[in-house]
């Protein structure tokens, strides 16, 4: 038996496979990176360019995605996180959304979050503006750990 | 002081949209373009009841709380948004200025139909000259101004930024504040678009100070840091008498502080800094922040929840159609 490197599946779209627990989106603009550099856990970040292969998760995550401010729901999903989503293996692994934004887009704050929270009826966890505070920062850390807890018990229960 | 003639851009060539060197130029222009909104567009006589309902006292608070938004959105779209235009770093992002100076004209007038809608002439007059003789709101005004005449490129999105996303603030809270109270609530919903817009401003002009931190020296960076704190804790110092002399007489200045450390914390943030005032005094009262956003409030914290609703994720059988939305 030869050793082989492992090779997706034939049909299996093109992508790097990734075991993150926390998945983002974050534009040039770094607001969400920042964030996720202060929250210091391991994570994955999406390309910034959709003719760039998506993500393929493998274990389950949390997706972190900002929200950028228009008039409506439409076109409120940056495109890279539609290409990641569209994978139905990626939707399979996904347990949560953190939305980033800023509340003077009104109705529309982190709208993207709710967007795919309810597409993918997982729940919309928690939300924070722009690269997000300290005390944000805490917040999502203790939460995201009791969460992934609730769940592998949730999990050994059934 | 004379200022200077502000410069123009030394050198124009054809703007080529099919080439494009940073896709946050037309990201923003797209949002600004979907954003773009008039007065005409909000039943503002809707509000004439309502105002009627106010004391002499509030509505004298918020005829010179708007004379004053519209000082600065006349300084930022008059001198401020076109003093960024010489030093863009790419031709998409000067017109991008030129779609912010535009707006912040419509965000002049605006307040004007706000006033022709609900006051007397004599009472937009004398508003008007409040503005004029209020020193605080003068220096505020002044101390942005020096900035974008002055000759640091750099320095000028400082300012920029700080006005647009922290100086409005004093002011945009009276709005929430009589919205929250079911008050001038088309008064409020134009407000809302304005504040939108600015969001996007300052987001924009943040971005743009930091790609031009880009390849500076590590001690060139901390002198433009230091000058941010330093012209943040000027502007808040004055911000703080301006909030007193407008809300001292219906006893509100100290929750519109709240609201001005709150809105601090994100100027700070869309420069690329840290915020800088603790949680402690950003606890912005609950109704402000829920006419800005109803969204903002802390039902919307699942992690403060009791966890009984925890949701698991499943697989659920969407099609990729569903996410070409």
């Amino acid at each position: 038996m030869h050793a082989v490197a492992a090779e997706p599946a034939v049909g299996a779209p093109d992508g790097r496979l990734t075991g993150s627990r926390l998945i983002y989106f974050s534009s040039a603009s770094d607001n969400t990176h920042r964030f996720m550099v202060k929250l210091g856990e391991e994570a994955a970040r999406l390309p910034l360019y959709t003719h760039e292969d998506t993500l393929l998760a493998q274990e389950p995550f949390v997706l972190v995605l900002p929200t950028y401010g228009g008039e409506n729901r439409l076109g409120a999903v940056p495109k890279q996180v539609i290409k990641f989503l569209n994978v139905e293996e990626n939707r399979k692994w996904i347990r949560g959304v953190i939305g980033a934004g800023n509340t003077n887009f009104g109705e529309t704050y982190c709208i993207a979050g709710d967007i795919v929270a309810e597409k993918c009826q997982v729940p919309h966890l928690y939300r924070f503006e722009l690269m997000g505070t300290s005390a944000d920062v805490d917040r999502v850390r203790e939460g995201l750990e009791e969460f992934w807890t609730r769940l592998s018990q949730n999990k050994t229960q059934q | 002081m004379t200022p200077d003639k502000l410069k123009l851009a030394s050198h124009v060539a054809a703007i080529n949209w099919n080439r494009i060197q940073d896709e946050k130029d037309v990201e923003v222009w797209n949002r600004l373009v979907n954003n773009f909104w008039l007065p005409e567009k909000v039943p503002l006589s809707n509000d004439i009841q309502s105002w009627a309902t106010l004391t002499p006292e509030e509505q004298l608070l918020t005829m010179r709380v708007f004379t004053g938004l519209t000082l600065l959105d006349t300084l930022q779209g008059t001198v401020g948004a076109v003093s960024l235009i010489p030093d863009a770093i790419t031709p998409h992002e000067e017109a991008v200025y030129t779609n912010i100076a535009f707006m912040e004209s419509v965000h002049a007038k605006s307040y004007s139909s706000i006033f022709s809608t609900l006051c007397s002439t004599k009472e937009i007059d004398e508003a008007f000259r409040w503005s004029v003789e209020n020193p605080n709101l003068q220096k505020k005004a002044q101390i942005i101004e020096s900035y974008y005449y002055g000759d640091d490129p750099l320095k000028r999105k400082i300012a920029s930024t700080l006005l647009e996303s922290f100086l409005f603030y004093s002011g945009f809270y009276l709005p929430m504040y009589w919205s929250s109270r079911a008050k001038l609530t088309n008064t409020a919903d134009l407000i809302r678009l304005i504040i939108r817009d600015e969001a996007v401003h300052g987001y924009y002009i943040g971005y743009k100070y930091q790609k031009g931190l880009e390849g500076l020296s590590e001690e060139r960076k901390e002198e433009l840091k230091a000058y941010t704190f330093e012209l943040m804790f000027e502007l808040y110092e004055n911000e703080v008498q301006y909030t007193h002399d407008l809300y001292d007489s219906v006893g509100l200045a100290e929750d519109v502080k709240k609201f001005l450390h709150y809105n601090a914390n994100k100027a700070l943030m869309n420069l690329g800094y840290e915020a800088m005032f603790p949680a402690a005094v950003t606890d912005v009262n609950p109704a402000i922040l829920s006419a800005l956003s109803p969204n903002a409030d802390e039902n919307h914290d699942f992690f403060s929840g009791s966890g009984s609703s925890y949701v698991i994720g499943k697989a659920v059988n969407t099609e990729d159609d569903d996410w070409d939305f």
